[in-house]
């Protein structure tokens, strides 16, 4: 999308009034500071996908949409978690982190901040996995995604 | 030389061909105002509200395919402008509307006369612009031109804060615009036209049903050969009337919720529909479950994003659709096939019968004056050549039915947003837009009380608009809803403490006359049109319960209606 202000508001304005589903929406600028690239993570039938993909491109601020789950991709998602880390469960955190690939970015008397990113099962199941202990905060990214391959989204 | 933004505004203005502008002052566009007072180029027409000015550059684009173009205040200006802006998005008018804004720097303090124009006009606009900077002004505007005029026009608004219209900087308008994140599509895809035509050529039982975007395209002309040279049955839309010849035979009449029994059932009935320039609006199709079960569907229209909205179809076709059809013309006369001469025959067999039912027929006889009589003579009267602007409810409906438009641009009405109050504002325009043309606003007691007030800007400016107000003492077409559907109890839908609507007008200075019997009307309408330097309100007293048939009711198919 080009990098304008309000450009953030159409998209948002466009799901809210015609009532489609936003379930995450990421947005940051790209090496090309005119241009800023959003992932959104939306759930429809066909025709309602189609819909929002033309109803986006109509948008002035669009400049190119891929829908990337029409082939092969990578999506991926950042998770910052702060959990309780009382000493009887201090092992089983890091031992959790190391297999779900998880790093404790920082540590406190009675907390640990862990940083973990993967696709949102992952992250699900790293959660989940962690519902024994007290969790105190939950942040996730958002999703954002790129195509496999030499497909690529470029202006 | 260095310009200000104001003087900045006006050239563009200029440098765009813009001729006339509607408006109203205010403090934040007090430089532009200071600007426009010392040139000469462009004319300003001041209305009486801005819902009226937006309303009146709306008809001006719409009789005359220019850019409708708007200028009001902040804050409230703004605001009041935001049901003509809607009004034009709806049935993708082209427009552009500049909206005064607060100095950049009280932007977000709740300052007097702020509001979020771009904020608030963003669901209702093609597209919209805050210019924070001077530099940036014409090539704003330039785009703002550019976006509203071209693919599925539509209405651009550009909010500019009154320090940009005070600060100086170089002047020189963009000759062209071109933007990477907006290419409209002109040419339609050969391989679907060619695909379309053959489906088109096999049907037995082919129907033609064309909207607004044969207007805004100026594609009446490719549209009439080619439906001639089909020689299949045609129904426009409400929106869409005057694209296709209403007094030719092929012609079934409108169609839709108060559609033509012809036109709806041979919808109903077809198996290849061919839709051009149009959008398949609710108020067409009825139950969408019930639409055309027979039929395969051909869809040409310039917004990729109409195609599949609302109905499934077989063939679709992305382009400008004077483009589109010119190709199909072209690809027809290259080609061996031709229609089928003897499943026509049999075809038209069916729909004369359906036409035969005569499903417009009232009371010829009556002794109170019937609102259709009014509109027949009109049509007579004016041969058939005036542009006519309407309002809301039933005096609309029966407009679109019993005036036959056989000329595209002629007949001006708000289809998609419905905005009582649009006729009167809507007529200044097509006057400014065409001086010496008749101009006629078919009105009803309830929509012209909603801007009655530009009756001071038509004294102001010498329009000679013929206003033909139907006064049924009732909100009408709520009347009938409640008759039908709510066991006729007639909640808020009686009109009371009327003005004497001839006196009224004749206190701005305009000639009023009040018609109440059946004899007088064609008299009157005479008189009326002679008076050709004059606007004059005929006040036609009415039957108060008068229905509009052929009616679908919610939820019903095009095959289901209630007939008189
Ligand atoms: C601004 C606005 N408010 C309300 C309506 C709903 N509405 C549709 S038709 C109608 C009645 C119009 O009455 P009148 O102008 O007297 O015309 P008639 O139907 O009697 O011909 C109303 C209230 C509307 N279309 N627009």
């Amino acid at each position: 999308m080009e990098n304008e202000a309000g450009a953030l508001s159409r998209v948002a304005g466009l799901f809210s009034a015609r009532g489609y589903n936003i379930e995450s929406l990421t947005v940051a600028p790209t090496e090309d500071s005119s241009l800023s690239r959003m992932t959104i993570v939306t759930t429809g039938s066909e025709e309602i996908i189609e819909q929002i993909t033309k109803q986006l491109n109509k948008l002035i601020d669009v400049v190119k949409l891929v829908e990337l789950t029409d082939g092969e991709h990578i999506e991926r998602e950042m998770l910052l978690i702060k959990v309780k880390a009382e000493d009887k469960v201090k092992e089983e955190i890091t031992r959790l982190c190391e297999i779900f690939r998880g790093h404790i970015i920082d540590v406190s008397e009675k907390s640990y901040v862990i940083e973990l990113s993967g696709d949102s099962e992952k992250l699900d199941a790293f959660i989940k996995s962690l519902e024994k202990m007290k969790i105190i905060e939950v942040v996730r990214s958002g999703v954002s995604g790129i195509a496999r391959g030499s497909r690529s989204l470029e202006v | 030389m260095e310009l200000t933004g104001a003087e900045i505004f006006v050239n563009s203005l200029k440098d765009e061909g813009v001729k006339h502008i509607f408006g109203y002052p205010g403090g934040a566009v007090l430089h532009i105002y200071d600007a426009l007072y010392q040139q000469k180029d462009v004319e300003h027409i001041l209305c009486r509200h801005e819902q009226g000015a937006a309303h009146a550059a709306d008809g001006y684009a719409r009789s005359s395919g220019k850019p409708g173009v708007v200028l009001v205040t902040s804050g409230p200006g703004a605001t009041n402008a935001v049901t003509g802006i809607a009004t034009a998005y709806m049935d993708s008018i082209p427009m552009v509307c500049f909206t005064g804004q607060v100095p950049t720097s009280l932007i977000g303090n709740d300052a007097f006369q702020e509001v979020d124009s771009v904020g608030i006009t963003r669901p209702c606009v093609k597209h919209n612009f805050l210019v924070k900077d001077v530099r940036d002004l014409a090539a704003t505007i330039k785009k703002a031109f550019y976006i509203a005029t071209t693919g599925r026009p539509g209405p651009v608004v550009v909010d500019i804060p009154k320090d940009v219209t005070a600060q100086k900087c170089e002047y020189s308008y963009p000759k062209k615009m071109t933007m990477r994140s907006y290419n409209p599509v002109v040419k339609g895809h050969p391989g679907q036209i060619k695909r379309a035509v053959k489906l088109m050529l096999s049907a037995k039982r082919p129907m033609i049903y064309t909207g607004g975007g044969v207007i805004l395209d100026n594609a009446s002309k490719q549209l009439t050969d080619l439906t001639k040279k089909l020689g299949y049955p045609i129904t426009n839309t409400l929106m869409g009337l005057g694209a296709y010849p209403a007094t030719d035979k092929q012609f079934l009449g409108m169609l839709g919720m108060h559609g033509t029994y012809q036109a709806n059932m041979a919808m109903h009935q077809c198996d290849v529909l061919i839709a051009i320039g149009a959008r398949f609006d609710d108020r067409v199709t009825g139950n969408i479950e019930k639409f055309c079960p027979t039929a395969k569907i051909v869809h040409i229209d310039i917004d990729p994003a109409s195609i599949a909205k609302n109905v499934k179809v077989d063939i679709p076709i992305v382009g400008s659709v004077g483009a589109v059809l010119k190709e199909m013309i072209s690809v027809i006369k290259d080609g061996k096939a031709t229609p089928d001469k003897t499943a026509l025959k049999e075809w038209w067999k069916q729909i004369e019968e359906w036409r035969s039912m005569d499903c417009l027929k009232y009371d010829r006889d009556s002794e109170i004056i019937k609102p259709q009589f009014v509109l027949e003579k009109l049509y007579e009267v004016t041969k058939g050549d005036a542009f006519v602007t309407s309002d809301v409810g039933q005096h609309q409906m029966f407009t679109a039915q019993f005036y036959q438009f056989d000329k595209p641009r002629r007949w001006i009405n708000s289809g998609g947003l419905g905005t009582m109050g649009f006729g009167l504002p809507a007529a200044m325009g097509a006057q400014m837009a065409n001086p010496g043309e008749t101009v006629v606003c078919v009105t009803g007691e309830g929509s012209i009380q909603m801007n009655i007030q530009e009756l001071s800007t038509c004294k102001q400016y010498n329009l000679p608009i013929k206003v033909i107000n139907l006064n049924n003492r009732y909100l009408g077409m709520v009347r009938q809803w409640q008759e039908f559907f709510y066991q006729n109890r007639y909640a808020m839908s009686y009109m009371e403490a009327l003005p004497d609507f001839s006196k009224l007008a004749e206190s701005y200075g305009h000639v009023g006359m009040k018609i109440e019997k059946p004899s007088d009307v064609e008299g009157a309408l005479k008189e009326a049109m002679k008076m050709k330097d004059r606007f004059v309100f005929m006040d036609f007293i009415t039957d108060q319960k008068e229905n509009v048939y052929p009616m679908i009711p919610a939820g019903a198919g095009l095959n289901e209606m209630i007939l008189i």
